[in-house]
């Protein structure tokens, strides 16, 4: 059973607001949605490798050469203030 | 505390070391892996996290993971995948860390450590994971706000997980020690703290001695050098001690070690801090690691620093104490092997390493490799020394020009008429011109008096600038006198 704290939780980690009447609604929703999915558990899948990546693909990588980086002006170009060639943020306390 | 208190109660610790390994770019894009650059100045749209980007991992990341797997001990999983640890801070721009979850590179390993008695103790690995460093955050509380600097976001690091299988806060050290030592012969990553190219988190807790269950335990951050993991870890285990013994409960949380105050204290911490909400990574594949590519990388690997202390031991028959200087450095040892080529005495090679060689390497601030010594110029100073060529004092001096200048002994000899003085009509003259100066001593030797033989040999050494062969020196002064 999920619970209309449940969705507000997972709205709260992901950073989405919702409005009360929106967390009743996604609530059904989703309640549905693992209804559908808890039939998966009445398979039997023992003999069934879990999929880590829908691609039929591995091993894919490339080597240790270096390729030119942004320049500082181009990256800070999508920052919303800037300061000293940073991203200026709210202060945060570790 | 008294010292009944502390003995009623056992430590127990695990580590957790991020490594930041040094290839050429990072893990997933092909920025350069560099630090002490201008910020920002090394990224781009995958290691920013833009919409649109799709990282690649680096081979070279995947083999440099596999070598300290295996340098540790471990087993090289055959099924390697990536996940995602999803958390909001801004010096992470995606949002997740692409990091590695239930599959990790490597398991099961061990490293053996030193303890306190000196006995080997086995420290077990749980796992050594492959996964990217975050971007640096700088507070400015004079403006109120935070300033990000993304270069070292995508960083290769490797996280290296401890059972909780230490049990003092000097075992830690030990462990760390060995770690870094090990690391440091793969040649995977500067393992420098300071820079923060090696970080270690702790997690504490203590019970009653011969208790199975484990304490509640505090996780221990913040602290920058191997010292102040010492530092820090016996603050902790001392305050966990004194909260049991006065009855108070050890609250579950993370803290950071103040090296200035020489204190912990807990972090402020948002709640559901820790639901990461981990799943596959969707941007990459999964990695088969084939066993032939594992046995090469691990035929690959050099000879490691437990070992290379036992060969020297045994091959060479160099004490506990030599060997451990030499295996700080591969290059030493190396060089004192190539040494021993040339001159027969280890023991002396080992004196001569451990000693001058060691003291201008520390008042150059430099290492070996930067000084073009070679071992066949190096043992010609104990062969002169040997045969009464050089004092001791001459060679130690001629070291240094060597250093110096590049040039060999001989010309060095020869340049500063530093070779010893042992013809015996030189040394003649300046024993009788002695015996006259100080005429009450030489009075006093020939009544008997043999401890005053060694001052006319110092003033003799004074006399000649330390070029006269103190051995014959001694004998005349006996011939004369007694
Ligand atoms: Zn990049």
């Amino acid at each position: 059973m999920i619970s209309e704290n449940d969705v507000k939780y997972a709205a709260a980690l992901a950073r989405i607001h919702l409005e009360d009447d929106e967390a009743s609604r996604l609530t059904k929703d989703l309640e549905k949605i693992l209804d559908y999915i808890n039939k998966l558990n009445t398979l039997d899948v023992k003999d069934v490798q879990p999929t880590s990546h829908v691609l039929p693909l591995k091993n894919v990588y490339r080597e240790d050469r270096i390729r030119p980086s942004l320049t500082q002006k181009e990256v800070l170009k999508i920052s919303v203030e800037q300061q000293e060639g940073s991203f200026k943020v709210p202060k945060v306390i570790e | 505390m008294t010292i009944a208190a502390k003995q009623k109660y056992e430590t127990v610790i695990g580590l957790e070391v991020h490594l930041q390994l040094n290839t050429a770019t990072k893990i997933f894009c092909g920025c350069a892996n560099k630090f002490g650059e201008a910020p920002n100045t090394l990224t781009c749209p995958v290691c920013l996290g833009l919409p649109g980007s799709l990282p690649v991992v680096n081979a070279k990341a995947l083999e440099y993971a596999m070598k300290v797997g295996l340098a540790l001990n471990c087993k090289v999983n055959p099924f390697v995948k990536f996940d995602r640890k999803n958390y909001f801070y801004p010096d992470c721009p995606k949002a997740y860390q692409i990091s590695q979850f239930d599959l990790p590179i490597c398991s099961n390993g061990y490293l053996m450590i030193e303890t306190e008695e000196g006995e080997a103790k086995e420290i077990r690995i749980n796992r050594a994971h492959l996964e990217e460093d975050a971007g640096k955050l700088i507070h400015d509380d004079k403006n109120n706000c935070s300033l990000v600097d993304y270069n070292r976001t995508g960083t290769p690091l490797m996280e290296i997980v401890t059972e909780p299988d230490l049990r003092s806060a000097q075992e830690a050290y030990n462990y760390l020690q060995n770690l870094k030592l090990t690391l440091q012969y793969l040649n995977v990553s500067d393992c420098d703290m300071e820079k923060g190219s090696l970080r270690c988190d702790a997690n504490i807790s203590i019970r009653p001695m011969g208790a199975i269950k484990l304490g509640t335990k505090t996780e221990l951050k913040n602290m920058n050098s191997f010292k102040a993991v010492k530092a820090g870890l016996e603050h902790e285990i001392h305050r966990h001690m004194a909260a049991l013994e006065s009855g108070q409960a050890i609250i579950q949380e993370t803290r950071l070690w103040d090296e200035t105050r020489a204190m912990t204290f807990a972090m402020r911490s948002k709640e559901e801090a820790h639901d990461y909400r981990y799943f596959p990574e969707p941007d990459l594949v999964p990695f088969m690691m084939e066993g032939a590519a594992i046995e090469t990388t691990r035929k690959s690997l050099p000879e490691l620093p437990a070992k290379k202390r036992e060969r020297l031991m045994e091959q060479y028959r160099v004490s506990a104490y030599d060997a451990n200087i030499l295996i700080q450095d591969p290059a030493l040892a190396d060089f004192f092997e190539e040494c021993s080529k040339h001159y027969k005495d280890t023991k002396t090679i080992c004196n001569w390493i451990n000693g001058p060689l060691m003291k201008e390497l520390n008042t150059r601030k430099t290492r070996l490799a930067d000084i073009g010594l070679r071992p066949e110029d190096f043992t010609v100073l104990m062969h002169k020394v040997n045969e009464g060529i050089l004092s001791n004092l001459a060679a130690k001096d001629i070291l240094r020009f060597m250093i110096d200048t590049q040039r060999s002994v001989d010309t060095i000899i020869e340049e500063k008429g530093l070779a010893q003085v042992s013809d015996d009509s030189t040394l003649e003259k300046l024993v009788q011109e002695l015996i006259k100066e100080h005429h009450n001593i030489a009075e006093q030797i020939r009544n008997g008096k043999e401890s005053a033989i060694g001052f006319l040999v110092g003033q003799a050494m004074r006399k000649s600038q330390g070029k006269a062969n103190p051995k014959k020196i001694g004998g005349l002064i006996k011939k004369l006198l007694t």
